[in-house]
């Protein structure tokens, strides 16, 4: 048994202990002066580019920082200007965003989701980075996408191609410029039809996770439209190298077309098996096997070689358009590293500077005050003709190229063909199909 | 004190001194000056470290004591992390529950993952929580992504239910928090050039951090961490003596994946998305390197060992090629470039290289990791009074 006193000043002592630790909690509220996240004092401002810089996507993630590199460089009134000369606003005067030299931090975001929330946290938190932007995968882009807006900073997309990045996950603090699964099917299911006819039965293989879902449905969705019909839909790790033994019930099933639902080496690998199992000299239903690929990339056409010749496929971007602002970029890009630019280059160079033409004309690193300037902004001279940011869901709204692999390539960069320009108006859709909350934007601190 | 003897109540004191000093101890360099780039001072690798110190320790109670090499902990971390970010969508954004019901669901989880894998031992052990670990990533990645989220992961929404907390106020995102103290929340303190970061996440995690340091040394002088020494030593003259090994190692297997439980529970408290790649072998991979590197079966050393990784993994990754050239800037520039060129594939992207050497160095030169070091310079400076001391409390690694 023990024997408690309790005395006048015990009370008065522990009353006096248990106030200072209750108010020990409000010294954390004492918030810095700043109005936002990491607001840049003095004569520099600093990006942070965070980039797949080993794992499956490191050549995405190469190509992205030469852009950036080169997109700072012009920031800065270095090189030849690139882009900004064909620009359609001319708020950028090459000095700097707002009179500060950009200056730009590196990270690896090794495609985890994990990695690159790291990365990005270091940069916001140690480097005091405003911006943050790259990516080669949907997954890391939702994931750092989120960071940003809890973090009250704002988060430029690199390569994301999964309709989720501006859908069901889309954030006011993030914005893309790449286009998605969706404006791909909707692109390409006229060109399709136009060139195999209205009454294909295609088989679909599909890469086992969120991008390749979203990506098989719109492809689906646009082609049933026309009139197609899906025969059978199969799901493939992503792991996976061979696919001979999912090639091989393809002919069995009566299909005429196979569709490949695949990036990066997976496209590479699945595309080479099918050639290799002669599909394409197949005659189905009187009419010749066709393969398509939805989302192409040079990267990925070289990797395939031969095998991609005549196959149609989709694209943001393609060095060899012939407008001002693709011949300005790939001239800069061309002359300080010797060889074109790749697409996910190319919108990361582009994101660049709409973000800094976007902090100039609001006059202020604000994230909120950038946001707003992004929203509804519409621009031409960056290589996709005239686009809009829609500010319903903060995606890009550009025509859509709908590419073929080469016949006769003339050069290891010339693999793919422009077969038509689709216009904006027909990969338009309504936001809202998607579901998702945009939320209000954040600007930290 | 607390139930320890001396030394440990020393070792104890010294940890929780330098975890709760460590804003300060890891911001070495002035805000701004060339060696800024070494500062780890920042709350989201503070608690890194220590989040991942516990995930090592608690691998160390297995691999460590009974000597089965796991190659499927990563599972656990993830399961945990799973188990929290629904709290965290049902329940509240206290990241209490979502700490303790990671835990129970990890420990749930081991228990039956350990009740099939321990069947076996050696090899055969290891390759089969491999097995459990790459279907579980698999499971995450696209079979269950409905539950998961898939490739994209999960995290909390502004629609989820929440059912135990208030409405958001409008435009509001969820935080994760503790009674109303977000985990974000920070107080900065300019001294000069230097400016110390004091994370209300991170002094949450270095509490458990030092709750679980303080229950693995109870663990390891406990006549059940002798059994499992013993089970180490020799499970045949185990069995002889009538003993039933088997129960002792699936609580060091279910109390380990607790552990790791808790790490995923404690990584989602303060930083709420989860995505599947947290359960890819490479993770399981990375705990095993951690423990050997800072040196298991030691108290400290899969503390110390994840520090280390984790610390190269943040700080040595960001230096790219314009941080060399500013480094060497003074060189002639011939000289300047050749330099870069060398120094440059072992940092940035090449940071696995480094950490390759490294551990190549540890393995064949200090076979008791980072511990062993140390106590081989503290050997040095007290030679003299060597035959006094009590010998090295640790014994060096498989």
């Amino acid at each position: 048994m023990t024997k408690t006193d309790v005395t006048r000043r015990g009370v008065i002592r522990s009353g006096a202990v248990a106030g200072a630790g209750l108010a020990v909690p409000t010294i954390f509220t004492a918030q810095s002066a700043a109005a936002f996240t990491n607001e840049p004092t003095g004569g520099t401002v600093t990006l942070g580019f965070n980039v797949p810089q080993t794992g499956p996507y490191a050549d995405e993630g190469a190509d992205e920082l030469r852009a950036y590199e080169l997109a700072v460089e012009h920031l800065n009134g270095g090189g030849d200007g690139g882009m900004l000369n064909t620009f359609s606003s001319k708020a950028l005067q090459g000095n700097g965003i707002l009179g500060k030299k950009v200056e730009y931090v590196t990270g690896d975001t090794q495609t985890k989701s994990d990695a690159a929330r790291a990365s990005a946290k270091s940069m916001i938190e140690k480097d005091g980075a405003i911006m943050i932007t790259g990516g080669s995968s949907s997954g890391v882009a939702v994931a750092v996408q989120a960071l940003c807006q809890e973090a009250g900073v704002i988060f430029m997309a690199g390569l994301t191609h999964s309709n989720d990045t501006t859908g069901k996950d889309k954030k006011a603090n993030g914005f893309r410029h790449f286009f998605n699964s969706y404006m791909s099917g909707a692109a390409l299911a006229p060109i399709l039809a136009a060139n195999y006819g209205k009454d294909r039965r295609a088989y679909h293989l599909t890469a086992d996770y969120n991008w390749g879902y979203t990506t098989e449905e719109a492809v689906r969705t646009s082609t049933e439209a026309m009139g197609w019909e899906t025969v059978n839909a199969v799901k493939t790790p992503l792991t996976q190298t061979d696919f001979s033994s999912y090639i091989a019930p393809v002919l069995q099933s009566g299909a005429d077309v196979l569709v490949l639902n695949h990036y990066g080496g997976n496209m590479v690998n699945s595309l080479t098996n099918a050639v290799q199992f002669g599909l394409r000299d197949k005659q189905v239903n009187g009419k010749n096997f066709e393969i398509v690929v939805p989302l192409y990339s040079r990267l990925m056409a070289k990797g395939a070689g031969a095998n991609v010749k005549g196959i149609y496929g989709s694209t943001n971007w393609h060095w060899t358009l012939q407008d001002e602002g693709s011949k300005a970029f790939v001239k800069s890009f061309g002359t300080k590293y010797g060889f074109p630019p790749s697409q996910a280059a190319h919108t990361c160079y582009v994101q660049a500077l709409l973000y800094a033409d976007a902090v100039t004309r609001a006059n202020s690193f604000n994230p909120c005050a950038v946001a707003e300037a992004l929203e509804g902004f519409q621009f031409d001279g960056m290589g996709n003709g005239p686009t809009l940011y829609r500010a319903a869901d903060h995606q890009c709204f550009k025509d859509v190229l709908v590419v073929k692999g080469k016949e006769n390539p003339t050069s290891e960069f010339d693999l793919l063909e422009i077969v038509e320009i689709t216009p904006v108006g027909q990969v338009t859709y309504d936001p809202s199909i998607f579901g998702g909350n945009l939320g209000t934007c954040n600007p930290g601190a | 004190m607390f139930g320890l003897t001396k030394k440990d109540t020393g070792l104890l004191i010294v940890v929780a001194i330098l975890t709760l000093l460590a804003p300060f101890i890891l911001n070495p360099f002035p805000e701004g000056s060339a060696m800024a780039q070494f500062n780890a001072g920042y709350p989201d690798l503070m608690q890194r470290f220590v989040i991942f110190g516990i995930f090592a320790i608690g691998f160390n109670i297995l691999f460590g004591l009974t000597g089965y090499l796991s190659f499927g902990h990563a599972a656990f971390l993830g399961v945990g992390s799973y188990a929290a970010i629904w709290m965290m969508k049902l329940l509240t954004m206290n990241v209490l529950p979502a700490i303790i019901i990671s835990v129970l669901v990890a420990g749930l989880f081991s228990l039956a993952v350990g009740w099939i894998s321990l069947r076996r031992s050696g090899i055969y052990f290891s390759i089969l929580t491999l097995a459990f670990a790459q279907m579980s990533y698999a499971l995450a990645y696209s079979v269950l992504t409905p539950i998961t989220g898939g490739e994209t992961g999960l995290q909390p929404k502004v629609d989820d239910p929440r059912i135990l907390d208030a409405a958001l106020a409008e435009g509001a995102t969820p935080k994760a928090n503790i009674f109303g103290l977000q985990m974000g929340q920070s107080f900065d303190l300019q001294l000069g050039g230097w400016l110390f970061t004091f994370n209300a996440g991170y002094y949450l995690a270095a509490v458990v951090m030092l709750l679980a340091f303080y229950l693995s040394i109870r663990i390891f002088r406990s006549p059940f961490g002798m059994m499992l020494r013993a089970v180490k030593s020799n499970q045949q003259r185990l069995n002889y003596t009538g003993l039933n090994p088997k129960p002792y190692t699936l609580a060091a297997f279910v109390i380990s994946g607790m552990y790791a439980g808790l790490a995923g529970g404690l990584l989602v408290a303060m930083d709420t998305q989860v995505g599947p790649e947290r359960m890819f072998w490479t993770a399981s991979g990375e705990v095993v390197l951690m423990t050997i590197l800072g040196g298991a079966a030691t108290l400290i050393g899969p503390v110390l060992g994840a520090g280390l990784i984790k610390y190269m993994e943040n700080i040595l990754s960001k230096i790219n090629k314009d941080v060399l050239h500013q480094w060497f800037a003074f060189l002639p520039d011939g000289l300047e470039d050749f330099i870069v060129a060398i120094v440059y594939p072992f940092v940035g992207k090449g940071w696995h290289l480094t950490l390759g050497l490294i551990f190549m160095a540890v393995v064949i030169f200090l076979p008791g990791g980072l511990v062993e070091a140390g106590q081989r310079i503290a050997r040095l400076f007290r030679r003299k009074t060597q035959d006094k001391t009590t010998p090295a409390k640790t014994e060096p690694a498989e």
